[in-house]
């Protein structure tokens, strides 16, 4: 009897009420999430064209072809004060990516060092990684940018009693790092070319090389080679060039110093603030992979015969860049955002060129806030996109 | 019985080869503790520990004597003008950061009414610390509390409602505007981010993407930028006449920001739950929102918790941006008074750094810590 019934009310299921539908309650949701944000955009953008109207602003991206008329004091590319915005922004933008890349190149080393130093069993070097990275990691990174430009490097004396450095060559002062400059004179490009020949060879090399090992087992000392290779070739070829260089070196003139080429403090204090900030989280991520890979993976590599740095280069580290990377590289894009705190210390950033000035002069906020911000969300698009990649490359291919 | 038989032979006859002496005791090991054998194993292990160990102690004999020299030694302690700090060779002037220490807390905030920021604050101590303690029971009235109640009654103390005296924001400055900034922002992304990130994993394909584009905008771009939008942007996306107060507009910017982080975070929480929850809480016949509140969210928040943690230190960080768009905050007001005549002194801008410094590291040491105590606290994972 009992199994009729259930059979009875199977075939006819009870008719619920549309409105506990999960389909249709689904629907009405999110046709009504959707109204609300129809009309918050539709809101927005009618309020700004009021108030833009009213307030005279232009709109349109019209304003990138216009004269921008103002100085900026580092760039990569040729600019001038008769260039127009759209100038303004390629240098800001190279300036933000150009701090980015050395800040990443200095961060990288010095956190993969603090971060092995934090598992050194020598106690003393374990101690001071562990309190660099405990008082980086918790002061903002502004008052640090802020304390390097105004607290160290404002400090510095003058031209006149400039810090010395090198015999005379390196000088230290409240206007920056002055260097001599080394001028190509004709020559430079076989040197250049030698260069890159040296590294051309070494990648054939080392595939070689590789291959052969897949095949025969045996062992070829590629990277003696390869540095051979990328360093003594040219470093031979420059000397047999006669060195086809002069170096300009900086003197001091009046007040300040002619000649040689000058690391602003602008910068110094942001590449100084950025790397060593996130060299202390860097370090932290280097520590977390390595002890990420168990014991056992390093004590079966013994059992195997291998030598401890021969384990530590084919067992330990594969295993740890694989915890390292992705969160690495999300440091490496934090890094690339905080360097818009440039606009507290001066540095012409794309921030502090264009939000900035630009924003300022010409009042667009609106188009000029969008580009910039469309520049970062780009930058970080892109980085989430090669991590997901990365990772689905190297992600352990379980059952 | 063979075998007992044999026992007794054994004990009773005598056996050449059976020793009936004891053995010569040997040397007691080398000794393994005590201070000695700890520097081997930590500072002289092998000869490249050794010269690692010299170096260090090199370095740090070159860099402590000097820094407590100049913090302690040869500072000055008290004065009540720049006079105080222009001498040769002088350490931290501390008489500057005395001098100035209301004001650092304070803002402009009128002196007469600062009682309320006081109050405010041993509120906010009160609700705060039995939240923290684990052992502590009423934890969701103490939350309610925390939560909902005491903003009400912080806004009503701060800005001057029901016949207290109003105190404009603008006075505001110092800790209470950094404190502000960053309470505002963790209530508020609290819940905004458990919205988001259930709105990222649903099945209604509107609400994810909605959820993934705005998670996603407010990650990818820089706080500053958000903090410029705010301040400039917000004004003209309002009709005409409705103004916001700067702080707010900040607060609000700072506020998104910190929700798309906490909804990531949030979100790898709901991740880690076995689907065997959700399909457990489905089978009872719960409904979408009786399944979250009571199954899910309490175990994948719990299990978050270091990482809200660590989002709040970030945000407490961050804070300090808001000196860019001319809120004077903690790191902001220092600043500001490095410019007062009265103190113009070679070692103020260093002493105020170091002072503001301090009280940043004091409040994200003291949260990083008691993240790492809760992660080792929740860690159930047997190793």
């Amino acid at each position: 009897m009992t199994i009729a019934t259930i059979d009875s009310s199977a075939s006819q299921p009870a008719r619920a009420s549309l409105f506990y539908d999960p389909v249709i309650r689904g629907v009405v949701f999110q046709v009504l999430l959707a109204l609300f944000i129809i009309y918050l955009v539709y809101s927005g953008v009618t309020n700004a064209a009021n108030n833009l109207a009213r307030a005279g602003i232009a709109t349109g991206f019209g304003f990138l072809n216009n004269r921008a008329g103002f100085d900026i004091g580092q760039s990569l590319i040729p600019y001038t004060a008769n260039s127009t915005y759209r100038q303004a922004f390629f240098v800001g933008l190279t300036n933000t990516i150009f701090v980015a890349a050395i800040g990443i190149f200095f961060a990288t080393i010095l956190g993969f060092i603090v971060g092995i130093a934090r598992l050194s069993k020598n106690f003393l070097v374990r101690k001071v990684a562990e309190v660099y990275v405990e008082t980086l990691r918790n002061i903002p990174l502004l008052l640090q940018l802020l304390f390097w430009y105004k607290a160290v490097l404002s400090a510095l004396p003058a031209p006149r009693g400039s810090i010395e450095m090198f015999n005379s060559s390196v000088f230290l002062n409240n206007r920056g790092l002055i260097m001599p400059q080394y001028l190509a004179e004709a020559g430079a490009s076989i040197f250049y070319a030698s260069i890159a020949i040296g590294i051309a060879v070494a990648v054939v090399i080392a595939r070689w090389a590789k291959k052969r090992q897949m095949a025969t087992g045996q062992i070829f000392p590629t990277i003696r080679v390869a540095l051979g290779l990328i360093i003594g070739v040219p470093l031979v070829v420059l000397f047999v060039l006669g060195v086809p260089f002069t170096a300009e070196y900086p003197e001091l003139s009046g007040f300040n110093f002619r000649g040689g080429t000058t690391i602003r403090p602008e910068f110094m204090a942001l590449l100084l603030g950025l790397s060593l900030y996130t060299a202390a989280f860097i370090a932290e991520i280097v520590r977390a992979g390595i002890l990420a890979v168990s014991k056992g993976q390093t004590e079966a590599a013994f059992s195997l015969g291998l030598r401890p740095n021969t384990t530590m280069r084919l067992v330990i580290i594969p295993q740890a860049l694989r915890v390292i990377i992705p969160p690495l590289t999300s440091q490496y894009l934090n890094l690339t955002k905080n360097s818009s705190l440039a606009i507290a210390v001066g540095y012409p950033d794309l921030v502090s060129v264009f939000s900035g000035t630009v924003a300022n002069q010409t009042g667009q906020a609106v188009e000029v806030i969008s580009i910039t911000m469309i520049v970062y969300l780009t930058l970080s698009l892109l980085t989430s996109a090669f991590m997901n990649w990365f990772n689905s490359r190297v992600a352990l291919v379980e059952r | 019985m063979s075998d007992t038989h044999a026992e007794t032979d054994v004990a009773t006859t005598r056996l050449a080869f059976v020793r009936d002496d004891f053995l010569k005791s040997e040397a007691p090991p080398v000794r393994e503790g005590g201070f000695g054998h700890w520097l081997k194993v930590n500072l002289f292990a092998t000869p490249k520990d050794t010269i690692l160990t010299i170096l260090m102690a090199l370095f740090l004999a070159w860099i402590l004597p000097p820094l407590f020299n100049w913090a302690f030694f040869s500072a000055v302690w008290d004065g009540s003008n720049r006079e105080a700090c222009l001498g040769e060779g002088q350490g931290a002037c501390w008489a500057f950061v005395d001098a100035k220490f209301g004001q650092f807390m304070y803002g402009r905030y009128p002196i007469d009414e600062r009682w309320r920021v006081d109050l405010t604050a041993i509120l906010l101590i009160v609700s705060l610390v039995p939240l923290a303690i684990p052992s502590v029971p009423y934890k969701k009235f103490n939350a309610i509390f925390l939560l909902v109640i005491f903003p009400i009654i912080a806004f009503i103390l701060l800005t001057g409602q029901f016949g207290l005296p109003p105190v404009r924001t603008d006075l505001w400055g110092g800790l209470l505007v950094t404190l502000v900034v960053a309470i505002v922002g963790i209530v508020v992304s609290l819940p905004l981010g458990v919205l988001l990130a259930l709105g990222r994993r649903s099945h209604l394909p509107f609400v994810k993407y909605a959820s993934i584009v705005f998670i996603e905008f407010w990650r990818g771009v820089p706080l500053i930028t958000i903090l410029f939008m705010s301040s400039v942007m917000l004004p003209l996306f309002l009709p005409d006449g409705v103004t916001f107060d700067k702080l707010l507009r900040a607060l609000v910017g700072v506020a998104f920001f910190a929700s798309a982080y906490m909804a990531e975070v949030i979100r790898g929480g709901l991740q880690a739950i076995p689907k065997g929850q959700y399909e457990a809480a489905d089978a009872m016949g719960l409904s979408y929102w009786q399944k979250m509140r009571l199954i899910i969210l309490p175990q994948a928040l719990t299990l978050v918790i270091p990482g809200i943690v660590n989002t709040f230190i970030g945000l407490f960080k961050d804070t300090s941006l808001v000196l860019i768009i001319g809120i004077f905050d903690l790191l902001g007001i220092v600043q500001l008074n490095f410019a007062d005549p009265n103190w113009a002194a070679p070692q103020t801008a260093i002493t105020g750094f170091a002072f503001a410094a301090l009280v940043y590291f004091i409040f994200c040491f003291g949260m990083s810590k008691y993240s790492l105590y809760m992660e080792r606290r929740l860690d159930t994972s047997h190793r």
